[in-house]
């Protein structure tokens, strides 16, 4: 075991309780002493265990699969629950997701703006004509595809992509590199029946594919590696292809 | 006074509510989700390895059926399950994975012609038949005779509930998120509905319905260290036991997994073993199959777990400043296979050990998993004794897995229970039995109750710490009522924990008095709803002197069939019990398809009952004659336990399979 002294952290979190119309947002600072294998997770519990029980945040698996804990970490949008803080300098600033709505806090309303955009783009298998007999066998699925739809299903809905992008602050009806993955995602899938016209109705606008300036801040800090950018290209190029037809 | 109707209330968003939801809502009945989290936030999303379900497509899947199923079931749970369950579970569980199929989850398929597997330790070559390319694939479980868990690389939970939420989304099922029930709404012996907080604004609404139904999960959080997320505090089997009148079964029935990652409890999935992954002690030793020569790594997961913690106690543990841990070697699987097989786990190595699994040895040892306890119900999923109030998945016991949960029936069970459950609510919803008699002055009252119950914490002055209770809480939990049990540690157990429960009456909300979002408040009336889960757990634990599954009495090492063939049923009658009450219902040897024996790990240490002699000669019997007769195992198997009549007719029909009832 190391002799050295373990780091204080500093600790700076802008704060802010729209519930309290005396409250205005400002930066807090708390000092926590840095432990061995130490995650963000830890850093926040023991503030509020210890420090300020009323400091408010999402963690809900603490393991990176459910996307709850995006925040800016020292600016940059990512999940606080697998950043170790070994990886990060002593001053750390932590601030909610801009773009969504605030709850108090760290913690932001991402199931709401979720929630929307899956209600917009029909995020599920369109399949009207095909009533399932629960009896037989299942239909069969080329095993690679299988894998590359399972590659665009591993968004986690984090909305780190949505606070990286350039595009939606300047047009919040932009539908993000969220929305496009989703797309792409059932139109890769054979058992979602729409038509190119179909989705060329839900993204073939400004709001949709072609609001992409391609400045690709979604990939870089997308937790889970999705090919954004090919992904956006592709759409792109299949809209422009069915607005021509 | 907020006020809201529907015809079925669903609480928690978890796989096995939003089935529910989705079900009840394609039968034409309105349905309302109340949820902690955005759905998808739920923790069915970190189940990682897979679904069990006997679809016999794989190669190493061959002959695999509902039969076989059953049996790996019933011995997983210690012949602590309900065999009229277990059987409608197996024979559902095909149908509820082709049904999400269809709703869109992306099954890794299977790829005919040769590949490459690790089986014990062993380079092997597997061939894919031409006739099951494109049909769903499956991984070797533990405890498992066939290779049966189906899945998506290892985001199984994952892609099956953001399927799950999207289906619910097209059915138009209400969904209340960031809402939290504190209690249920009962009258004259009947639940409902519930009243909520709204964790955003912290306002009240009662939420009145016909049917309520908890689908809150496990309560794994009222132990320190466990791989369920943190919001898996086991508030939904406090609330029913808050009704007074709702019970508790089997709540001392602990999984613990045998690989979670050191220190920080997360999940490596048993897909890892399943694979070809092998336990190394500090030597870098292989210990496993000198324990269990046969399933070796792929024993049951509370084998397994007993095994690494005996022999870490023989001193082959690796020292760790948090502690002894063993290591789970993948390195053997090749980076090709676990950069698409396990992918999670590889992104849970880099992020929280920094290392490379494909390279180095995981650091891991056995961690509380999975509650096999939780609300008593029917095979209807309804509660034996408080009517309008259904129960399913993690957070009941109907009681599909006894005293151990087998890995792969857990997401399964999520969405099987949730389909079926939803047909029998569905049906209740449809009779005039569901009508409801409640005076609008009673669900006001249950709102002035709970409004009254939340001030009194804000207000309280020269209170406990309620963070204090639940560390000291979690730490008995951990130290006195673990992996191993015995009567001195679980005397100990249950004194401290009734005597932090009188404590918790008195828990003060300090500084943060908002009655909006306000996690100090949270804490604190979540807090005293865990010490009372956890009071049913180790009391249960107390007073079980047997060792059945997972739980095993260091002073009682036997399964005691002839005394404690029973579940253990927990209440909370009177609100001033500092104690839960503690009663026993038989588990009936007579109806059994497949009566107590030796599940086949360590010794043979059963003290059998007088009747199961008796039962198997006779399920003996019947079999010989109906076989000799030339009758299918359909009719054998109704011969034994008829049980189909009691599934929903929609789900009554026959499995297709490759060979089988095409």
């Amino acid at each position: 075991m190391s002799e050295e002294k373990n780091r204080i952290l500093k600790i700076s979190i802008l704060r802010f309780d729209p519930n309290d119309p005396e409250d205005f947002p400002h930066m807090e600072t708390f000092e926590v002493e840095e432990a061995h294998g130490m995650t963000l997770y830890i850093v926040l519990n023991e503030i509020r265990e210890h420090q300020d029980n009323a400091l408010m945040f999402d963690f809900v698996c603490r393991a990176g699969i459910c996307g709850s804990c995006s925040m800016l970490v020292n600016g940059r949008p990512t999940l606080a629950c697998r950043t170790l803080t070994s990886k990060l300098d002593e001053n750390i600033t932590l601030a909610p997701l801009p773009l969504f709505e605030l709850i108090k806090d760290l913690s932001i309303y991402t199931g709401k703006w979720m929630r929307g955009l899956d209600e917009r783009l029909e995020t599920w298998i369109h399949n009207e004509e095909e009533k399932l007999n629960y009896d037989k066998l299942e239909e069969r699925m080329e095993p690679d595809l299988a894998d590359e739809i399972y590659e665009l299903d591993r968004c986690v809905e984090c909305g780190c992509c949505v606070a990286g992008c350039g595009n939606i602050q300047m047009n919040n009806d932009f539908v993000g590199a969220v929305g496009l993955n989703k797309v792409a995602r059932y139109h890769l899938d054979p058992r979602d029946k729409r038509t190119e016209e179909e989705y060329y109705n839900i993204i073939g606008d400004e709001d949709g594919v072609f609001g992409c300036m391609s400045l690709l801040g979604c990939e870089d800090v997308c937790p889970k590696d999705l090919p954004l950018q090919s992904k956006i290209a592709y759409l792109r190029r299949m809209m422009v292809k069915t607005a021509l037809k | 006074m907020k006020i809201k109707y529907t015809d079925v209330l669903i609480i928690g968003g978890g796989l096995a509510g939003l089935r529910v939801a989705a079900g009840v809502k394609q039968r034409g009945h309105d349905a309302v989700v109340l949820s902690l989290v955005p759905p998808k936030r739920s923790h069915s999303a970190a189940a990682q390895g897979g679904m069990q379900a006997s679809l016999a497509n794989s190669n190493m899947g061959e002959g695999d059926n509902e039969d076989v199923h059953f049996s790996d079931t019933i011995k997983g749970s210690d012949w602590g399950a309900d065999q009229e369950v277990a059987r409608m579970f197996v024979h559902c569980a095909p149908k509820a994975i082709r049904e999400l199929a269809h709703w869109g989850v992306p099954w890794s398929r299977v790829q005919a012609g040769e590949r490459n597997a690790i089986i014990n330790a062993q380079k092997v070559t597997i061939t894919e038949k031409e006739e099951a390319h494109g049909l769903i694939t499956a991984r070797d479980f533990g405890g498992t005779k066939k290779w049966r868990t189906c899945y998506t690389s290892d985001g199984t939970g994952h892609s099956m509930l953001y399927a799950m939420d999207n289906k619910a989304k097209q059915e138009e099922v209400v969904i209340h998120e960031r809402q939290e029930a504190i209690s249920l709404i009962t009258d004259n012996g009947r639940c409902y509905g519930a009243i909520s907080r709204n964790l955003r604004t912290g306002q009240l609404t009662a939420y009145v319905a016909k049917a309520t139904t908890v689908a809150t999960g496990g309560y794994g959080r009222i132990y320190s260290v466990s791989t369920n997320a943190i919001i898996c505090q086991g508030v939904g089997q406090a609330l029913a036991l808050e009704t007074g009148i709702a019970t508790l079964g089997n709540m001392e029935a602990i999984q613990f997994h045998p690989t979670a990652i050191v220190p920080v409890g997360i999940l490596t999935t048993e897909g890892c073993r399943g694979d070809g992954g092998l336990l190394l002690d500090k030597d870098g030793y292989r210990f496993m199959p000198d324990y269990e020569p046969e399933k070796k790594e792929l024993a049951s997961r509370d084998v397994v777990s007993r095994r690494m913690t005996e022999h870490m106690r023989k001193g082959k543990g690796v020292k760790s400043r948090y502690g002894d841990h063993l290591w789970l070697d993948i390195t053997i699987l090749g980076r090709e296979h676990i950069e698409k097989n396990l992918r999670e786990v590889k992104e849970i190595c880099e992020h929280f050990l920094g290392i490379d699994p494909a390279v180095d040895w995981i650091p891991v040892r056995p961690t509380q998993h999975y509650s096999m306890g939780g609300i008593r119900t029917k095979y209807t999923g309804e509660s034996q004794t408080l009517k309008g109030l259904y129960s399913c998945g993690e957070a009941a016991c109907w009681d599909l897995h006894g005293f151990n949960r087998l890995g792969g029936n857990s997401v399964s069970e999520t969405v099987v229970a949730g389909m079926m459950v939803a047909e029998h609510i569905a049906d209740f919803c449809d009779s005039p039995e569901s009508s409801m008699h409640i005076d609008s002055l009673v669900i006001e009252k249950a709102l002035h109750t709970q409004k009254e119950r939340l001030e009194a914490l804000l207000n309280k002055e020269n209170g406990e710490d309620a963070y204090v209770l639940r560390r000291r809480m979690e730490e008995i939990m951990m130290e006195k009522v673990g992996i191993f049990r015995n009567g001195k540690d679980l005397q100990e157990a249950v004194d401290e924990l009734e005597e932090l429960y009188k404590r918790s009456k008195n828990i003060e909300v300090f500084r943060c008095k908002s009655r909006a979002a306000n996690p100090a408040l949270v804490n604190a009336y979540r807090t005293q709803m865990m010490i009372k889960v956890a009071l049913t757990v180790a009391l249960g634990a107390l007073l079980r002197t047997e060792s059945r599954g997972a739980h095993s009495r260091e002073d009682f090492p036997a399964r005691d069939d002839a005394n404690w063939l029973k579940r253990t049923i927990t209440s909370w009658p009177d609100a001033n019990q500092t104690l839960p009450s503690v009663t026993y219902e038989d588990i009936p040897i007579a109806s059994m398809e497949l009566p107590p024996g030796f599940r086949g790990y360590g010794k043979d240490l059963t003290e059998h009952h007088p009747d199961t002699q008796a039962r198997q000669d006779a399920v003996d019997a019947v079999r010989k004659e109906l076989e000799q007769s030339g009758a299918s195992r359909f009719e054998i198997q109704n011969a034994l336990m008829p049980y189909l009549d009691k599934v929903p007719p929609k789900y009554q029909g026959l499995n297709e399979r490759l060979g089988e009832n095409v």
